[in-house]
């Protein structure tokens, strides 16, 4: 945390990488840990509020186990990515936005991920899966304990 | 096909390696810059007609040259790696593929501009290049390139288009959200912790040390006439062959998209997005165009950031307008009221048209709305969601038209 701060110039530079830590610690990232990441910079929690509030990568709510997040931008809809959608969210029973009742999957719909020459794709937690088909979506949702 | 410059370790299983960079003649332009006065390097730059690769197309060695001679304190190099333009691909292959070219890269640029420092900005989402980018910073720390005048610093943001526009990215850098700030003052004047900044992207400097190494002539001669190099297009949509294609700046779409296999889906074009998403869109016939910034310019639309987006005539265009206009209502920042409010609306709007409840009029409502907020905003980003907004409509009116009910 102080290397991460001493890495840049004024050490608030240090608040996205400190607040993906927070999340990678405590699963999202709470009020709670709004207040404690204020503290370490002396900033106030509405400052890191209005920081974690702008962000898309940083969940305010415990997420599920797994975070699929299909590509619904221009080169993935012209390769079909609605339907793959529609056939993820028919298989788990959920909507886009929405987390499985056993908390296992987050399932979201989210703007370009830059492998256009792969659509239509999806990440799944750190991974790009790539050239989706339905059969090859079945394999990976199964995979995901 | 080009000569592959910024492409040659791509296939290699270990391109990514410093063994296989300095095998291929990696490290080499370093000694070569570090004979050489910063100023001839910033020279050297402006003659090889090196433009930036990550939108606007601004003359690199120019842009190096306005940091102010006689400042005292800090001066950083910030590269962009946000990638975030939709139909745009290559940082990512650069960052995973060839690592070291950007390093080396920054090395240079560093010196050209006296920078001691230099930050890695990439987003969020991308981890494996995060990943793979940050171990080849440690394998230049380890041999030395690294940590002896110059350091860089890898940073990742959390999520949002807008901070790959060069303020935004400032601001997100600084630990706020990305707002972007107003010009001027222009960040190499006031940028990045309040120092004077360069803001480049990956592919920009990935190609300096091909030009330090075979020089400013030999690059220049490699594009048109008034853009230099080679550049990597990311080719998607509907071409049989998508992926990232190292062409001459000079080459045109058509030759292009058969670079890429031709148009799948029917075959038959209807049209092409050329510069990323927030290029205005060119027609089937246009298609003759050389894919510089100027020839792109004169034909009305951008560069951009060189990710072209192929339609066939099968492709409803309102239906892909929407999902353009979703795209721009959801990244605006909000700061500026013609942005934030008629981003959303023209998304409901393109909504409502698509769902069989538009009027004809409606389409010159849109226009004029597309048309007044345009120039009037903090950043380019407008600018950018009125390009598809406007010359999707004008261009494919008919299609509108016919789904309208009155
Ligand atoms: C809305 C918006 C988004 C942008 N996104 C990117 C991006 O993802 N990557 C990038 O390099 N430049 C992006 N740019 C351009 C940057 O503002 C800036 O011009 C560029 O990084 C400068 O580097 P260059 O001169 O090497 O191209 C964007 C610009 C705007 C207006
Ligand atoms: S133009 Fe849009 S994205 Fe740019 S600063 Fe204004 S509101 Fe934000
Ligand atoms: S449109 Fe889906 S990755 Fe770019």
């Amino acid at each position: 945390m102080r290397r991460l701060q001493s890495l840049y110039p004024d050490k608030r530079g240090a608040l996205l990488p400190v607040l993906h830590l927070a999340q990678d610690t405590f699963g999202y990232v709470s009020l709670e840990v709004e207040e404690y990441v204020a503290s370490l910079f002396l900033l106030s929690p509405a400052h890191v509020h209005e920081v974690v509030t702008f962000y898309t990568l940083y969940f305010r709510e415990p997420k599920g186990r797994h975070v699929v997040a299909v590509c619904h931008n221009l080169s993935c809809y012209l390769a079909g990515a609605r339907p793959i959608l529609a056939h993820i969210e028919a298989r788990l029973g959920i909507e886009a936005g929405q987390t499985t009742d056993d908390g296992r999957i987050t399932l979201q719909s989210v703007e370009c991920l830059c492998a256009c020459e792969a659509a239509p794709m999806m990440q799944v937690d750190d991974r790009y899966e790539l050239d989706l088909t339905p059969d090859k979506v079945d394999h990976i949702l199964e995979g995901l304990r | 096909m080009s000569e592959k410059i910024l492409t040659r370790n791509f296939d290699r299983p270990d391109g990514h390696s410093l063994a296989v960079y300095r095998e291929t003649g990696g490290y080499a332009a370093l000694e070569k810059a570090r004979a050489m006065e910063p100023a001839a390097i910033v020279d050297e730059i402006k003659k090889s007609n090196l433009r930036g690769l990550g939108g606007a197309g601004f003359p690199t060695g120019m842009k190096w040259s306005f940091i102010p001679k006689d400042h005292q304190g800090p001066v950083y190099l910030v590269i962009n790696a946000d990638e975030g333009e939709p139909g745009t691909f290559k940082d990512r292959y650069l960052l995973e593929r060839d690592p070291h070219a950007l390093i080396e890269g920054m090395i240079i640029a560093a010196r050209a501009i006296r920078a001691a420092l230099g930050f890695v900005y990439i987003r969020g989402e991308y981890v494996e290049p995060w990943r793979r980018f940050s171990a080849a910073v440690r394998e230049a720390y380890d041999a030395g390139y690294l940590g002896t005048g110059f350091d860089i610093v890898v940073h990742r943001g959390a999520g949002a288009y807008i901070c790959g526009e060069e303020t935004g990215l400032i601001s997100s850098l600084e630990g706020k959200k990305g707002w972007p700030k107003v010009k001027p003052p222009f960040p190499a004047i006031k940028g990045a912790f309040g120092a004077p900044t360069i803001v480049n992207n990956v592919e920009t400097i990935a190609c300096v040390p091909h030009i330090i190494n075979r020089g400013a002539a030999w690059f220049a001669s490699l594009g048109s006439k008034t853009q230099g190099g080679t550049r990597l297009y990311s080719v998607s949509g509907r071409v049989n062959r998508p992926g990232v294609y190292e062409e001459s700046c000079s080459i045109t779409l058509r030759e292009l998209i058969e670079r890429a296999g031709g148009v799948s889906g029917s075959g038959r074009l209807k049209g092409v997005v050329p510069g990323g998403s927030s290029a205005p869109i060119l027609a089937a016939h246009e298609i003759d165009v050389v894919m510089d910034v100027d020839g792109l310019r004169n034909a009305g639309t951008m560069a951009g950031s060189a990710g072209v987006i192929v339609f066939d005539d099968t492709v409803s265009v309102p239906e892909a307008l929407m999902v353009v206009a979703r795209f721009y209502a959801h990244e605006s920042c909000g700061q500026c009221t013609p942005c934030r409010e008629s981003t959303g609306w023209i998304y409901k709007m393109c909504h409502r048209i698509v769902d069989g409840h538009g009027r004809k009029d409606d389409l010159d409502t849109i226009l004029d709305v597309a048309k007044r907020g345009a120039g009037t905003t903090i950043c380019a980003f407008y600018d950018g969601a009125v390009g598809p907004y406007i010359s999707y409509i004008e261009k494919y009116r008919s299609e509108f038209e016919a789904l309208c009910r009155s």
